[in-house]
């Protein structure tokens, strides 16, 4: 189907029991996303399935509303982007920037996410339960991410605000150019990145994952096995001394 | 005079080592740290001056200066959005951020461009109050640093441009030093207060033209296909860049040039990458009607435009509309002399004033001092930014109406000659007096 076409679908969907139904492999990605923006001025159904995502891209993209959304199946690039209240669960994979620039509310990936999961958002939480890709957290402005499992190179990347906790390991160069943001991490650390040093836990830092791990749900985890980092804060403003960091 | 004196040759100033470059290698030996500055290149290089229209006398009608329309309006992006943008003249006002601008300077760029019809741009950093409530038409850029991106005010905009680069440093993200880092901007872009902000140089969560259509979609998705998407590139491989903007689905290329301004990065970055915005406009337009989508995807050219004829030579080359940054800034006051004292006491001059990045603008525009900040009228600054428009306006249409055109976008390079033989080549328009234009075969 062309971009063209696209732009001219109108909302389509079933309601099954009181759940709002979009099939994709009958309605489009346009259907699906009018119909969820739809319900921000007059929500008439709180509940929504999504059927047959087959890796389609930008699912559930731009919702503010408090919906409780389950997609059904691996999605592809940009699911859940910049939500604003909605509850989001991936009943499969994720692609690239799951959650990316989400302002508020909850993005679960049952499965695995690609890389740039969580890139640039400003609030809410996600939770991967598999794997991350590379470059999970990406200037980060606030967001909470939890990833059961481990991520990729470049994590954290210019994080700002926010946390990243990570029940696996870590790949290289994590949290480089580290702003505000707080990372935990329970396994190995391939490489920290520039400007991010390993910090003191503190009984505050075990509080804030206690509380992160209640809001995501998990329960098999002890904050008291994670480590600390955080930003050095020595490059936060130029000194030729420090020209070799760059 | 002595017969030694005499016979002594007159000091000889190095063409290679001129004093300004003696003069930064000894900055650079003091402190150990490059250049960084404000504004674009200010080398010389081959601009619009380089070329001349021929105005119509035998074999062309002119159209009477005072009596017959000339058309200034241009549509923007109606390729995909629903609501493209409809402006009254083809001169919108270039991104510029409020951090490196002052709240105030936002507001009377929305004030001056609202007064004649046209669009003006958020930059890195975020939609401001006083801007949207300035603007009538507002174009939100999506930068890859995402400081401020937020949907709420991603749907308050009335067009969308994705910022791939600009020509004052196509490769290089934003910057904006510690001086500047004021709560409210600190807040804005969730930094904290007094940081040197670097911005990222590309964008987070796609890394090539397939994942950027992706994006595109997804920005679409989200604004429910309603306003359109532009997508900005600094001036540098212009004619590939185009082809993989239109294959994204940009409703609308900007193409900034590397006279196009910057409010800070390194001074070797603006004077020794890209290409002159006047080589970049043929190249686009080129690859847009390679595709069949000249006019359809609309070309918006920015980097050094000045004056009416600047604007009339951008479109008669192409262009279906052209931005201004550095010009917007001075017709509000940038570098006015009146301020000579002040410009003096940091070592410099109006005019040449570029310091923008250390937030100590005493005309009160590039900065987030509150005293600096209060000099500056945005009431007074906006209707000096809306006249200087008008003159523009007029200027381009006295140009047009002598070539015979009843309509801007009607002018065309067979209007144009150039004085230069790299003008010549650059723009491929023939050299004056000659059907030359070099590196095409030569047709009589």
């Amino acid at each position: 189907m062309s971009t063209n076409n696209l732009a001219e679908q109108t909302s389509a969907f079933e309601t099954i029991n009181g759940v709002g139904t979009v099939d994709l492999s009958v309605q489009t990605v346009r259907d699906l996303n009018q119909a969820l923006h739809d319900q921000h001025d007059d929500m008439t159904i709180e509940k929504w399935d999504v059927l047959n995502p087959k890796g389609h891209h930008n699912l559930a993209v731009g919702v503010n509303q408090k919906l409780k959304i389950d997609i059904h199946g691996p999605a592809g690039y940009y699911c859940a982007g910049m939500n604003q209240e909605a509850e989001i669960t991936i009943h499969g994979h994720t692609g690239q920037g799951v959650a990316e620039n989400m302002m508020s509310g909850l993005v679960r990936v049952k499965g695995n996410a690609s890389s740039a999961a969580g890139a640039t958002a400003h609030g809410g939480l996600l939770v991967i339960e598999g794997d991350a890709g590379s470059r999970c957290g990406i200037s980060m402005k606030g967001v909470d991410i939890l990833v059961k499992g481990s991520v990729g190179h470049m994590s954290c990347f210019m994080g700002q605000a926010g946390v990243l906790a990570v029940c696996g390991d870590a790949g290289e160069a994590l949290g480089d150019s580290l702003y505000e943001a707080h990372i935990y991490v329970k396994g190995s650390v391939k490489s920290l990145g520039a400007d991010c040093i390993e910090k003191e836990m503190r009984a505050e830092h075990i509080e804030e994952l206690t509380e992160l791990f209640e809001r995501a749900g998990v329960t098999d985890q002890d904050p008291r096995d994670f480590k600390r980092y955080g930003s050095a804060r020595q490059l936060y403003n130029f000194k030729v001394d420090n020209a070799g960091a760059y | 005079m002595t017969e030694k004196r005499k016979y002594m040759t007159v000091p000889r100033e190095s063409a290679t080592f001129d004093r300004l470059t003696m003069a930064e290698i000894r900055r650079a030996a003091d402190t150990g740290i490059y250049d960084i500055r404000g504004a674009g290149a200010k080398r010389k290089l081959p601009h619009f001056d380089d070329l001349l229209f021929l105005g119509a006398s035998m074999s062309r009608y002119p159209l009477e200066g005072y009596r017959e329309k000339c058309n200034t309006s241009v549509t923007l992006g109606n390729r995909f959005a629903k609501k493209p943008i409809e402006l009254e003249i083809p001169i919108t006002i270039a991104g510029m951020s409020f951090g490196a601008l002052s709240a105030y300077a936002k507001e009377a760029l929305g004030r001056g461009a609202s007064a004649v019809g046209t669009s003006t741009t958020t930059g890195d950093g975020g939609m401001t109050p006083e801007e949207r409530g300035q603007s009538t038409k507002l174009v939100y850029q999506y930068l890859p640093s995402r400081y401020g991106m937020n949907p709420d005010d991603l749907r308050k905009a009335d067009a969308i441009e994705v910022v791939l680069g600009q020509g004052a440093k196509p490769g290089g993200g934003g910057m904006l030093l510690g001086q500047k880092i004021t709560d409210r901007v600190a807040k804005m872009r969730t930094l904290p207060k007094g940081v040197d902000q670097r911005s990222a140089c590309r964008h987070p969560d796609w890394t090539g033209p397939d994942d950027l259509e992706i994006k595109i979609k997804e920005l679409r998705e989200i604004t429910d296909w309603q306003v359109p998407i532009y997508i900005k590139v600094g001036a540098t491989r212009t004619y590939y860049d185009v082809k993989l903007a239109v294959k994204a689905g940009a409703d609308v290329i900007v193409v900034d040039g590397m006279q196009g301004g910057t409010a800070a990065t390194q001074d070797v970055f603006i004077e020794h990458v890209g290409i002159p915005t006047m080589a970049a406009i043929p190249q686009a337009v080129q690859a847009l009607q390679e595709m069949g989508m000249h006019r359809k995807v609309q070309l918006i050219v920015s980097g050094g435009i000045r004056n009416g004829a600047d604007v009339a030579k951008c479109m008669a080359l192409g262009a279906d509309a052209v931005a201004i940054g550095t010009a917007a800034m001075v017709a509000l006051g940038d570098n006015d002399p009146k301020w000579e004292e002040e410009y003096q006491k940091l070592g410099s001059t109006a005019g040449s004033y570029d310091d923008w990045h250390e937030g100590r603008d005493p005309a009160g525009i590039s900065t987030q001092d509150p005293e600096l900040m209060k000099r500056f009228d945005p009431v007074e600054g906006g209707r000096r930014l809306a006249n200087y428009l008008r003159v523009l306006t007029l200027e381009a249409q006295t140009l047009a109406r002598a070539c015979g055109k009843n309509d801007l976008r009607n002018l065309e390079p067979e209007d144009l000659v150039a004085l230069t033989v790299e003008s010549a080549a650059m723009a491929r328009v023939p050299l004056a007096g000659t059907s030359w234009i070099p590196g095409q075969q030569q047709t009589f």
